[in-house]
């Protein structure tokens, strides 16, 4: 169980070794998200147009271990940018990966950057 | 500074900490804690709940973080083998020394295997850790991959063999409960309740056999059986032992500690060890010559603990209660006091109803004024309440039978609200948490809902057992108060859902942007963004690929979520009626797209197991022969069940089947509140269920009778009757007026029957409202109704017939790979999803 998780670590904005280059910005859904595939890893991408941002954090859900946070819904909870899991509905904050309604282990958030009409995740 | 050790990071040791910690004099101590498990301490009480979900995270106490922002070193992995008492220190397995100025010992117990020739064989296990359910279910796993009619047995029919019991069996195995006593939790119960409880325990499928020793575990490697005597043998696959707890007490008595002789640390009422600077607390310790097995003794030894290192004086009671209620969902077992009259004080006073699986027994003292003890089996929801009386010596009804058969004869019951007990009454035994303290952190400290109250006094946290009653308090303080609780429907919309849908429709909103622009703020989230799509649903019959992000994701996604990410697909059989051919057209594509297929408790046909990718695929085919959505995801109509009626039956009084298929496909897509489901019987004899249904119509002699607002699942409720004998027409009406009424003004998730039950005046109303229109409202609710039904669209269509629909059903963005993270499992002649990892 531990070993999946293992593999996703938060990227902070100044660690960036290379930006991964995802996919176009209309690939995303407005105030929606969407799973990316880099390597071996599946990163949520979310296109957060009410927070004026974009987020990336992890598609693998800690509770149950399945590979879909991308399909959850976005929302705030007291200013701070969140997702909900589709699964349980657990709530993650997208700025920190921190659970914000349980004691889960933080999950792990990745810096996005757009150029040019597409979506960078930042990698280390 | 001066330090503390603590060896063992379970529940206690846990407790300690967090104890000390609350105190402003731990800043002068440095605390060391030693787990030799691989984990920070989790919730032990809760176990058996890690056989569903898999999930140690959900059970930890607190995580490491918690440690480093306390100060506290936590070291984990870490056995620590000797106490060196003339030094002051300890080593550890690794050979590390530590110097201590207090050494608590919170090393717990361990389970207690009897010497059993052959226990040492494969495919025995305890239950105890989280690394003996992993292994108890990888073994699991393997038995039903290799063998179809794998059997399991639990040695011990205790509070702990039951919870496996029922753990094993949910698992898939024929499941036996194995008990050396003649009854089962022979330490709470008598014979008569442990009959009741058998019986249910039967019920569930679960095998009981008492008064067996087991005298050999058979098997060559692997368990093979369990032999009860000379031509007894019970074959088994796997047996888990549930036998008893060994206080773990061999550091103290290496260390030269005064240990007891049947085990266990040997302490005083000040937790305090035969060496001065040791303590020790929880499972490991006796005290009063007794190892309590239960959390919150250990929790109060663990502030005792805490009160005299500090140097104040403090000691445990002398009455230390040992009441109980098993955790099995569905069972309803209690026991408290002195359940068995083992000090023969009292009378007892019993009742019995072998119809309904009751049995309820109470002990009173012989004149008549206090409650002892009692058991309760089949219903315990007064367990809390009497448990309440006992505890505090309240006084008890001059009909003491009141207790447990309710107040008969007029006269309303002498006790009975949380409100009446006194404030010092430990209501949370667990945190040791007063009814004064709960009420006021309402009353004083401004807390105004259930969760602000278990956060600010921690009650309910332990075991759980205590959280009717606190809900209770909490809900008869405000109300005392004179406070309405207002229902919103989160911090971005401080509206109930019926003002927020007369808002909506008057400012003619039509997307969620818009409706945070009206009456919002914030950013939205998982609470209103679906009751925002629920309500433009029921206003325009928008489907949800308007505005797809806005939905539940099962909405999102026209499909319901499974436990490992893949959906199911259930295309809407209206009535059950099916035809040959379409069951072979199903049979075609379910084969083709390899889905665990099965009939649904629903009367239709559910395929599970479809990933993302597929479902615009395998939808497309399902149209092309003529099948819709089910909106077996939605909160809309799923079925209206029917029987064959009079079509085929010679029973029938109508044709039911023709008038649920009309209504079905009337209904079909109208999205509510919570989910609708109809019903339509032939006749009295009910073969639909059609009560059990938010609306039911029965076949009697000159039409229809029309119930409204029951349901099934977890609250049963039988539908009541709003009209008689009425024509096809008016059923049609009355439900339509009846359909747009509650979708109106119900709150989110609120069923029929829980909106009927808030619904002031009740049916009596509704048929006022429904039948004579006394608000003058009908003829715009059959407006909207015929509104809906005109503007229906299978949503699965629209998605199939657009390619940038279809775009949101892949896996990835980037990619057409597939979410190689799902495996499934051969179950049967099908296919199950692995299990959780
Ligand atoms: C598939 C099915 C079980 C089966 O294998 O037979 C089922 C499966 C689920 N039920 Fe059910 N229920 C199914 C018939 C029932 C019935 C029987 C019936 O409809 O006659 C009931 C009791 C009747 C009733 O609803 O009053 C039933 C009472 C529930 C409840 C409790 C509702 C309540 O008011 O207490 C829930 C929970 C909820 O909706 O909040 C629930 C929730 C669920 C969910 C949606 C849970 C979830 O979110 O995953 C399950 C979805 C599985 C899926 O993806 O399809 N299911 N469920 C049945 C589908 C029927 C269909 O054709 O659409
Ligand atoms: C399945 C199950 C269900 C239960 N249900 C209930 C219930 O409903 N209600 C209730 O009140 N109680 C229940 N209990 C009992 C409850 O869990 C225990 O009373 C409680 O966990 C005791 O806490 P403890 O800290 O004393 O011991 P433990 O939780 O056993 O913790 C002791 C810890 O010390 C560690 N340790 C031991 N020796 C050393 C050493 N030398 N060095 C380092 N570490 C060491 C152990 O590995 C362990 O992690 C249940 C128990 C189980 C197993
Ligand atoms: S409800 Fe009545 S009509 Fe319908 S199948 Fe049963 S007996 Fe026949
Ligand atoms: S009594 Fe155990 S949590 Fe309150």
């Amino acid at each position: 169980m531990d070993t999946l998780q293992s593999k996703y670590k938060t990227v902070k904005v100044d660690e960036v070794k290379e930006w991964f280059k995802a996919a176009p910005i209309s690939a995303f859904s407005v105030n929606g998200g969407a799973c990316v595939k880099y390597k071996d890893l599946q990163i949520a991408v979310f296109n957060f147009e009410r927070f004026n941002n974009w987020y990336a954090c992890q598609n693998l859900s800690p509770a149950k271990n399945e590979m879909v946070l991308s399909r959850g819904m976005l929302g705030d909870h007291k200013g701070v940018p969140k997702i909900a899991c589709p699964l349980l509905k657990n709530t993650f904050s997208l700025e920190t990966g921190e659970n914000l309604n349980g004691d889960l282990e933080p999950i792990a958030i990745y810096p996005v950057k757009i150029k040019d009409g597409f979506v960078y995740i930042g990698t280390h | 500074m001066k330090t503390i050790l603590v060896i063992g990071n379970g529940m206690v040791g846990y407790k300690f900490c967090e104890k000390l910690m609350a105190k402003s004099e731990s800043d002068n101590y440095k605390v060391i804690v030693f787990g030799e498990e691989p984990r920070p301490a989790y919730d032990r009480v809760h176990l058996s709940e890690y056989f569903a979900d898999q999930n140690a995270e959900r059970l930890s106490m607190a995580p490491r973080s918690w440690y480093e922002e306390n100060n506290i070193e936590l070291i984990t992995n870490e056995r620590v083998t000797d106490v060196h008492r003339a030094s002051k220190t300890i080593t550890t397995i690794n050979d590390k020394e530590y110097i201590y100025d207090y050494l608590v010992l919170a090393t717990g117990s361990s389970a207690f295997v009897p010497p059993i020739p052959g226990v040492e064989k494969e495919g025995v296990f305890v239950y105890r850790t989280i690394e003996d359910l992993d292994a108890t279910m990888a073994y699991v796993a393997k038995i039903k991959s290799q063998k179809p009619d794998g059997k399991a047995a639990i040695l011990g029919g205790g509070l702990l063999g039951l919870e496996a019991g029922k753990a094993i069996i949910d698992m898939g195995l024929e499941t036996s409960v194995v008990e050396f006593a003649p009854r089962l939790m022979p330490r709470q119960l008598d014979n008569e309740a442990s009959q009741v409880l058998q019986n249910k325990l039967e019920a569930l499928g679960i095998d009981i056999l008492l008064n067996k020793g087991t005298q050999n575990i058979e098997g060559d490697k692997a368990i093979t059986g369990m032999k009860f005597s000379e031509n007894e043998t019970l074959p088994v696959d796997m047996l888990l032992v549930s036998a008893g707890i060994r206080p773990r007490d061999e550091l103290a008595k290496t260390c030269g500690l005064e240990v007891g002789t049947r085990g266990g640390i040997l302490v005083t009422n000040n937790m305090k060890t035969s060496d001065d600077s040791i303590y020790a607390i929880g499972e490991c310790a006796l005290l009063n010559q007794m190892i309590y097995g239960l959390v919150a003794p250990g929790y109060d030894m663990a502030g005792v603990a805490v009160d005299n290192i500090l140097g104040d004086e403090a000691l445990m009671p002398s009455a230390i209660d040992m009441s109980t209620k098993l955790k099995l969902s569905g069972i309803d077992v209690a026991s408290f006091g002195d359940a068995l009259n083992e000090a023969k004080e009292s009378e007892s006073i019993v009742y019995e109803n072998k119809f309904q699986g009751i049995y309820k027994k109470i002990n009173v003292s012989k004149d008549g004024k206090k409650l002892l003890g009692g058991i309760l089996v089949g219903d315990a929801s007064d367990y809390n309440m009497l448990h309440q009386i006992f505890l505090n010596g309240m006084a008890i009804p001059e009909n003491p039978e009141d207790l447990i058969l309710g107040a008969r004869g007029g006269e309303e019951a002498s006790f009975g609200s949380a409100l009446d007990l006194p404030d010092s009454a430990v209501v949370c035994s667990c945190e040791a948490v007063t009814k004064g303290q709960i009420c006021c952190s309402v009353t004083e400290d401004g807390n105004e809902d259930l969760a602000s109250v278990v956060a600010a006094t921690k009650a309910t946290t332990g075991c759980g057992g205590c959280k009717p009653m606190v809900t209770d308090l909490v809900t008869e303080t405000l109300k005392s108060m004179g406070k309405v609780v207002k229902d919103v429907i989160c911090d971005h919309f401080q509206y109930s859902r019926q003002e927020l849908y007369s808002i909506l429709k008057v400012k003619k909103v039509t997307s969620f942007d818009e409706a945070l622009d009206a009456c919002g703020e914030g950013k939205g989230c998982e609470l209103c963004q679906p009751a925002v799509s629920s309500i433009l649903a029921s206003l325009y019959n928008h489907t949800p690929n308007k505005e797809d992000v806005s939905q539940d994701s099962n909405d999102k996604f026209l499909a319901n979520i499974q436990r490992n990410g893949t959906y199911s697909v259930v295309p809407r059989i209206a009535g059950g009626e099916v035809t040959p051919e379409q069951l072979i057209v199903l049979g075609q594509i379910g084969k083709k797209y390899n889905l665990y297929t099965k009939i649904t408790g629903g009367a239709r046909i559910d395929f599970f197991g479809a990933e993302l990718n597929d479902l615009p695929a395998i939808w497309t085919e399902l149209i092309a022969e003529g099948f819709e959505s089910g909106h077996a995801y939605g909160k809309s109509l799923r079925t209206v069940k029917s029987c064959v009626g009079s079509t085929w039956c010679r029973y029938g009084m109508d044709e039911s089947i023709t008038f649920a298929i009309e209504l079905e496909n009337r209904y079909k897509g109208l999205r509510s509140p919570h989910k609708i489901k109809g019903g339509v019987s032939g006749c009295i004899r009910e073969c639909a269920e059609a009560r059990g249904k938010d609306f039911g119509i029965i076949a009697v002699e000159g039409g229809w009778n029309l119930y409204v607002c029951g349901n099934g699942g977890a609250t049963p409720r039988h539908a009541e009757l709003l009209a008689e004998q009425i024509d096809n027409e008016t059923v049609v009406k009355y439900l339509d007026r009846f359909l747009i009424y509650y979708i109106e003004t119900a709150a989110p998730l609120m069923r029929t029957a829980a909106w009927l039950d808030k619904l002031e005046g009740g049916i009596e109303q509704l048929k006022k409202v429904v039948v004579e229109d006394s608000l003058g409202i009908n003829a715009e609710l059959e407006a909207q109704m015929d509104l809906l039904v005109d503007a229906y669209e299978c949503e699965w269509k629209q998605v199939v017939e657009s390619d940038t629909m279809k775009d949101r059903f892949s896996h990835f963005v980037n990619s057409d790979d597939r979410d190689d993270n799902i495996a499934f499992v051969p179950m049967r002649d099908q296919k199950m999803p692995e299990l959780w990892k």
